[in-house]
């Protein structure tokens, strides 16, 4: 920032003409700026009922207005065009963070007064009113999560692995570019698929845990390729070439060398897979369904999902609706809790496991 | 591999037994993840072959698969272009603010915060919706069917619910928002050193800076990560089935209470109780989603990747 050596250099000539100082606001303007407006705002709110909201909202309004006028009066048209920039950019950010904090209010606010210790050990198994609980929907999830990371982990990392170390040409590009379609299956269209392929094999009408685990493989496999196969991107060559010359062979290497420098982001990217399907709704409802009963074996019968129960409980209240309601919240709020100790210990998992480096 | 035809300069090493099964494995993995999506299409048209075949009086509706279908559809693109719509600038000046503005501590726990919003299950953001986004819009339906009911789209009688597709954009948008912004977020950091820096030795502002350095090296980013948040925003399931009171036919309408559904809810919806023939229909509606999202994320992922050929970032 040398904005006075031009105004020096151009005082000491005073024979160019008239002195053209740069005019600059001063630091506290823009903070001014906005306190003015949303005192201003406070008052205009107040001619129509008063409210923090519509305060808020003139007053940033108001705020960045000035701030602009301001700036393009004394320091002209490009200064002004860069601090209403920087307004809308910050007031962005801002509006994003609305529905984040209004949503984590609102799942505390509801789902706080179910979350007890009946709701962790009773079954909805013959419930009609108040009681009950999610033990059942909660084994339920962690059951069908769990064979659904059987499946995905084996095939999404052989598949890395393939990507990483084996593949070249044609079936590699191949691989890369439909993993990466894969992502964007919609989850209701996996749904179906495993709805489909179940149907074919068992006949109609057949509603199994399996199932579901299947729908969430499909879900989840291209996210553990494409997180493995950046982590064993980074596994450095050194490594394996220090192997190979030992005479290992390269399947062993793998085995023994590149995956145990990796286990880290590995570990973290199957637990963020783990966290991307363990909320999902749609496919569990059109292949496993729901009971009210305790069902924990997943080739036999329906089973309980949190989501699952979560949306029935809000969508089909019964005579007791307040109490409904009160369930759908709390597994709702558990289903959060669920989801961020996960990606908690995705992060975890990168932190403490990671590689030590430069010894 | 072992009938050598080129020169045989490096000598080729004994292969092993747990080589060849490692590699086979390894292989055999990858191309059952083609053989899965091929199996998705497959197990999908074959599921909905009936409904295809099927004279148009026994298709739910009594009109015909295309009659069923086309409101659906209608409503699925409505729902997700207004998300689009509504996201898309928003993510770009969010991924603007944590590279270029916030605060250099406080950037990476910015991003991280709104990563969070991807991790929200959707049935939850149905949740919200119906419980609090569409009372708190029920005041802008009526004002709006008050004051921009000349346009078409925003053509009365306002919805007493909020339950609209206004509401569902917006719940989608808030989905899709962190996908957009990772991206955009993405190819903002790589803008190249070089360029900012000679901009700003210049004399650019920082928003010169932006708008001639970095804007014009990540555009093609934005828009396949657009085209990625609008693939899911296509197939959105829940949040749609909880917060949107449709069954309405093919009407471009934003505020009233007769929306066209969407395919995936629909799906939801219909479901758990249709037999026969009907699970052949919603298998069938199930299959043109998954032409529409497959299209749209083939055409995402050759953007973002074609950008990636030339971007001589890394």
């Amino acid at each position: 920032m040398s904005t006075d050596t031009p105004t020096a250099l151009r005082s000491s000539t005073p024979t160019q003409g008239p002195v053209r100082v740069e005019r600059r606001l001063p630091r506290f303007a823009p903070l001014g700026a906005y306190l003015a407006g949303l005192a201003v705002g406070a008052l205009l709110s107040a001619l129509t009922g008063f409210s923090v909201t519509s305060t808020l909202i003139y007053g940033v309004v108001l705020g960045t207005l000035a701030v602009y006028v301001l700036t393009r009066t004394v320091e002209g048209r490009r200064k002004a065009a860069d601090r209403l920039v920087t307004a809308l950019v910050t007031t962005a950010f801002g509006i994003a963070m609305i529905p984040l904090v209004s949503l984590v209010y609102t799942v505390l606010d509801n789902g706080l007064p179910r979350f007890d210790a009946q709701f962790f050990t009773n079954s909805m198994y013959r419930v009609v009113g108040e009681g009950g609980g999610a033990y059942h929907a909660i084994l339920g999830t962690l059951i069908i999560t769990a064979l659904a990371t059987l499946i995905s982990v084996p095939i999404g990392l052989m598949t890395s692995i393939y990507l990483v170390e084996y593949g070249s040409g044609r079936l590699k590009r191949a691989i890369t570019f439909f993993v990466d379609v894969m992502t964007g299956i919609p989850s209701i269209v996996a749904g179906l698929f495993a709805f489909a392929l179940f149907t074919l094999l068992f006949g109609n009408q057949v509603r199994i845990g399996v199932m579901g685990a299947v729908a969430l493989s499909v879900l989840m496999i291209p996210v553990v390729v494409r997180s493995s196969e950046e982590v064993l991107k980074l596994v450095p060559n050194e490594l394996r070439e220090a192997s190979y010359a030992l005479g290992v062979p390269k399947w062993r290497t793998v085995v023994k060398v590149v995956l145990p420098t990796a286990i880290a982001g590995l570990g973290t990217g199957v637990t963020l897979a783990v966290a991307r399907v363990v909320g999902e709704t749609a496919p569990l409802l059109i292949t496993v369904g729901l009971i009210t009963g305790t069902n924990l074996n997943p080739f036999d019968g329906r089973m309980a999902t949190l989501p699952v129960f979560a949306y029935y409980q809000l969508t089909q209240p019964g005579t007791a609706t307040q109490a409904f309601l009160d369930r759908a919240w709390t597994a709702a709020l558990v289903l959060i809790i669920l989801v961020m100790a996960l990606n908690i210990v995705a992060r975890l998992i990168s932190r403490f496991f990671a590689p030590k480096t430069g010894r | 591999m072992t009938t050598t035809s080129a020169p045989p300069s490096p000598p080729q090493p004994k292969r092993r037994v747990g080589d060849r099964v490692f590699a086979g494995t390894a292989k055999g993995s990858g191309i059952l993840i083609l053989l899965i999506l091929a199996g998705v299409a497959a197990f999908l048209v074959s599921e909905a072959i009936p409904a295809i075949t099927a004279p148009a009086e026994d298709i739910p509706g009594g009109e015909g698969l295309a009659h069923y279908v086309w409101p659906l559809i209608v409503g699925t693109l409505l729902g997700a272009v207004l998300a689009l719509l509504i996201a898309t600038p928003l993510a770009v000046a969010i991924a603007l603010y944590v590279t270029y503005y916030a605060p250099r501590r406080l950037a990476a726990a910015m991003g991280y915060v709104i990563d969070l919003l991807a991790a929200i299950p959707s049935v939850v953001y149905g949740f919200w919706g119906l419980a609090v986004l569409a009372p708190t819009l029920v005041p802008f339906h009526e004002w709006a069917a008050d004051n921009l009911g000349f346009i078409p789209l925003f053509e009365g009688p306002a919805s007493s619910t909020g339950r609209t597709m206004l509401t569902v954009g917006i719940v989608l948008a808030v989905m899709i928002l962190p996908i957009i912004s990772a991206i955009s977020r993405e190819v903002f950091g790589q803008a190249p050193a070089l360029h900012r820096e000679a901009a700003l030795a210049l004399g650019a502002t920082r928003w010169e800076m932006i708008k001639m350095a970095v804007l014009p090296y990540g555009k093609s980013g934005v828009i396949g990560g657009a085209m990625l948040g609008l693939g899911r925003a296509l197939g959105e399931t829940m949040a749609v089935a909880i917060v949107l009171s449709g069954g309405g036919a093919a009407a471009l309408t934003l505020i009233t209470s007769t929306n066209p559904s969407t395919i995936a809810s629909n799906i939801a919806l219909r479901f758990p109780e249709a037999t026969g023939l009907g699970v052949n229909t919603l298998i069938a509606s199930g299959l043109v989603l998954f032409v529409i999202t497959l299209a749209v994320n083939m055409l995402a992922r050759w953007v973002v990747n074609r950008r990636a050929d030339f971007s001589g970032a890394n």
